[in-house]
């Protein structure tokens, strides 16, 4: 008799529903090709908190500063891929902007930002 | 690509949006001291993140996954040096757990290279980890984490057990120091660079079309 809805909240789903539920059971997104070191920033968190749901404001306050989108899911406490929904989901709506990580191109190899990355541990 | 936002009074010391992100992945068994070695040299305390893999589903958009509970959390440490406004590199820990490759995948794509932590009484821990970067052609360095104690074999002999190429450093060190961690890192973007240098003079096969007339 009990609806999929009611089943979806039942306690023993565990803590993951609501995150899920929240992304509408999206769990892949690749609008933006966001990875773990994709850096983002939220844009005026203050106005678009209250637009959004709890969940997302969180999301927005934990990027009032650049961050990577690993961190981003390691401080608000939820898995990488409903993170980089509500991200993608932001940065549609332009509440966030983002900055996608440093990526290899093959046989022309970026020695500039490989000697700085050297430099920069040599220096530590 | 996009311009900064305005950030008043940041106390948080990190990276500009504008910045360039970069990874190198830790890798090697469980309890070889991966996050031991991330925050020796960490500006931030490691941060665990995790991704919820729903194994029946395999990736597939629904929820049939988390209904039926065959959901598997696979955890990773990560640590972080701002080396300038400008520039980032995050370390990451692999999962101690060879069978989530999927998410070796996400860590290793535009990795610039890894460093592969082994303890010599456990030296098969390490086997998955240098057959995937080899596979993958990531460069990787050896750290041969001696944990503060004596180390009873030797360079050669520890490179002829993992039956690595004579190119790639074995690195004796201890991942709790900052130095030696920061040693491991140097050598290790030593070996990348020179690895990078000769995929340039030496073109891989597939790119022989975009040679120059």
């Amino acid at each position: 008799m009990a609806s999929r809805d009611e089943v979806w909240f039942d306690d023993a789903a565990g803590p993951l529903v609501r995150p899920y539920a929240l992304t509408r059971g999206r769990t892949r997104d690749n609008r933006y090709g966001l990875d773990l070191v994709t850096l983002v920033v939220s844009v005026r968190p203050e106005v678009h908190e209250r637009i959004v749901e709890p969940e997302y404001a969180d999301v927005l306050w934990v990027c009032e500063h650049p961050l990577s989108i690993a961190e981003v899911a390691a401080k608000i406490d939820l898995p990488l891929c409903v993170v980089k929904v509500m991200l993608a989901d932001l940065i549609e709506v332009d509440y966030v902007i983002y900055r996608t990580g440093w990526q290899p191109v093959r046989n022309a190899p970026d020695m500039d930002t490989m000697q700085k990355v050297l430099d920069g541990i040599r220096k530590l | 690509m996009v311009s900064a936002s305005s950030n008043p009074s940041s106390p948080v010391a990190g990276p500009a949006i504008d910045a360039v992100a970069v990874k190198v992945l830790i890798s090697g068994g469980f309890g070889v001291g991966k996050t031991t070695l991330v925050s020796a040299v960490s500006e931030i305390v490691p941060l665990r993140t995790e991704e919820v893999i729903t194994e029946l589903s395999n990736g597939i958009d629904d929820v049939s996954g988390i209904e039926d509970k065959s959901t598997t959390t696979v955890a990773m440490d990560f640590g972080r040096i701002t080396i300038n406004p400008e520039l980032v590199l995050y370390l990451f820990g692999t999962p101690g757990q060879d069978r989530f490759w999927f998410m070796w995948d996400e860590l290793a794509r535009g990795a610039l290279g890894a460093v592969v932590l082994v303890d010599t009484r456990r030296l098969d821990a390490c086997f998955a980890a240098i057959d995937y970067f080899e596979r993958r052609e990531l460069p990787f360095v050896v750290g041969v984490n001696c944990f503060g104690g004596d180390q009873p074999y030797d360079v050669d002999e520890i490179r002829a057990a993992l039956d690595i190429d004579s190119f790639i450093p074995v690195i004796l060190c201890d991942a709790r120091e900052r130095e030696s961690t920061k040693e491991l890192l140097v050598k290790l973007m030593e070996h990348v660079m020179a690895a990078a240098r000769l995929a340039d003079r030496v073109p891989s096969q597939q790119a022989r079309s975009s040679a120059p007339t």
